[in-house]
């Protein structure tokens, strides 16, 4: 996947203080596919993230985005590669004291100098192809989560963005609104051919319209590959992430220093 | 050893403040250099007067009417000991304008507005909405911060003016309407005693103090706030009362300079 590759990881590590959470992570993500990033909580996902956006900034190794190291650009060059960007955060963040429409409209009111009459056609364009042309003079809140999400997806894609991250899209949602967003993810990729990021643990759903998929586990890639391919995997870690199993590779139990009898006081 | 580490607190929660002292003394230093953008598009901070400013008014037009009122009631049974009744107008409306009318005003505006602008950052930082901003390749202290800063700094002397103003009609209501004191010499008094540069200018200058203490610590606190429901509330009691402190300490400091020869 390397050989067009528009986001590239070589061996990030990343810590909070003295605590790893990534351990020489390898990634390559092609130009206009669809990706996955899947693991349990708490295994890594959002700190890759947010590495890929520049938030933060890796110990040792780089992210690459089209051809540049992201947190070696400064303040300016970072602001340019994100207008490039597009972030879907897990509840959509919109701007809650702003309409659909201003929502939408923001990033093109912000960086572009278009008259408003092209502005109100380019957000009823992106609306209607989230399905919510209806929407546009109603507020955040009174929307129902699946369609704040779908805003949210229009506004992602205001200003045709060449890489968009996702960020857990189908967390909260009905099964039907799930279906609707990942539909939408994965058509909104091929019709704009851009690159698409899907920071999920929603196997299913993601394994319907992803191209390739990572598990990170512990800070490392436990297992990769296309949707076939993980699905006919013996790998027993991705068989009980797939599977949705109890216990496996991934125990129950958190580690605690004493057994549980010890615990309990019945034994020295 | 307990005094130890009792010591050891004092010391580091004195660090922890000079500490944030100077992390929002950083912060409106980037709120000033980031002001460009609400001059240019200058309907950003006139929404944002609406919600600071014009929500505030009928607080403080009461609030101004009321302390006027109680000001023409007490200054009345003062005043008619020494048989100065006729100094009301006076006594009025230098009290309000060189003192009661920046101070109240800005204690209420830091109540009202203040810890609504705390809450609404605050908010919009757990929701992710100052991330999704920054993603956005738009600067939030440009966009979001400076045009609050701007409004609560514009309209901080406006609601000062109109609170002095209300509680001047409010002393003229108890005063001479229902008590009885001569409307001329209330009115020529006051006219002869406030000093259009040592007293009104001195209270516009308190004003705009106030203003930009009240908003840099409404918007720092709001900024700062852990994203979490506990953070965001105790960001809003912060911000009410590290205003009022704020707001009494420097009206003592600039009283000493306006008024001495005075």
């Amino acid at each position: 996947m390397s050989e067009q590759a528009l986001v590239e990881i070589r061996d990030v590590n990343f810590s909070y203080d003295q605590r790893p959470v990534l351990n020489g992570i390898n990634m390559s993500f092609g130009k206009g596919k669809v990706i996955a990033v899947m693991g349990g909580s708490g295994c890594g996902k959002t700190t890759l993230f947010r590495l890929i956006g520049g938030a933060l900034r890796p110990n040792r190794g780089e992210v690459r985005i089209d051809g540049k190291v992201i947190h070696e650009l400064g303040d300016r060059g970072l602001y340019e590669m994100r207008r490039k960007m597009g972030v879907l955060f897990q509840f959509g963040a919109l701007f809650t004291d702003m309409s659909v429409f201003d929502n939408v409209a923001f990033q093109m009111r912000e960086h572009t100098d278009l008259p408003e009459e092209i502005i109100h056609d380019l957000v009823m364009m992106k609306l209607h192809a989230v399905g919510l042309r209806g929407t546009h003079d109603l507020m955040p809140a009174e929307l129902s989560g699946g369609m704040a999400r779908r805003v949210a997806l229009a506004r992602t894609i205001a200003l045709d963005p060449m890489l968009i991250l996702y960020d857990e899209p189908f967390a909260g949602l009905d099964p039907i609104s799930l279906s609707v967003v990942g539909q939408l993810i994965r058509k909104l990729n091929d019709a704009l051919g851009t690159t698409s990021v899907v920071v999920t643990h929603d196997v299913q759903e993601s394994l319907k319209i992803v191209d390739y998929v990572y598990f990170i586990s512990d800070g490392v890639i436990r297992a990769e590959g296309t949707p076939d391919e993980i699905r006919a995997s013996n790998d027993p870690f991705v068989h009980q992430f797939v599977h949705g199993e109890v216990d496996g590779p991934l125990p129950f139990h958190y580690p605690a220093a004493k057994t549980y009898a010890q615990d309990m006081g019945v034994t020295d | 050893m307990p005094l130890i580490k009792s010591v050891r607190a004092v010391g580091h929660s004195a660090v922890d403040s000079v500490w944030r002292l100077g992390v929002a003394s950083r912060f409106l230093a980037m709120t000033l250099l980031q002001s460009g953008m609400s001059f240019r598009r200058f309907q950003l901070i006139v929404k944002e007067m609406f919600s600071s400013g014009v929500m505030s008014l009928i607080i403080i037009g009461v609030a101004g009417l009321f302390v006027g009122m109680v000001l023409g009631l007490q200054g009345f049974e003062t005043l008619k000991r020494y048989g100065s009744e006729s100094a009301l107008g006076s006594l009025v409306a230098l009290s309000l304008v060189r003192e009661l009318g920046p101070v109240l005003a800005a204690l209420l505006f830091a109540s009202r507005a203040g810890s609504a602008m705390t809450a609404e950052i605050g908010l919009m930082k757990a929701t992710e909405q100052i991330a999704a901003m920054e993603m956005m390749a738009v600067n939030p202290v440009a966009r979001v911060v400076a045009p609050r800063f701007w409004a609560g700094v514009i309209s901080m002397p406006l609601l000062a003016a109109l609170f002095s103003a209300m509680g001047v009609f409010g002393g003229y209501v108890v005063g001479v309407v229902m008590i009885g004191v001569d409307e001329g010499s209330f009115w020529s008094q006051m006219q002869a005693s406030v000093d259009f540069r040592d007293d009104i200018i001195n209270g516009v200058i308190k004003s705009f103090v106030f203003g930009v203490a009240v908003t840099v610590i409404a918007l720092f606190e709001g900024f700062d706030a852990p994203p979490t429901a506990e953070g965001v509330s105790g960001a809003t009691t912060r911000t009410v009362v590290e205003s009022s402190l704020a707001i009494l300490m420097l009206d003592f400091i600039l009283t000493a300079f306006m008024f001495r020869g005075v």
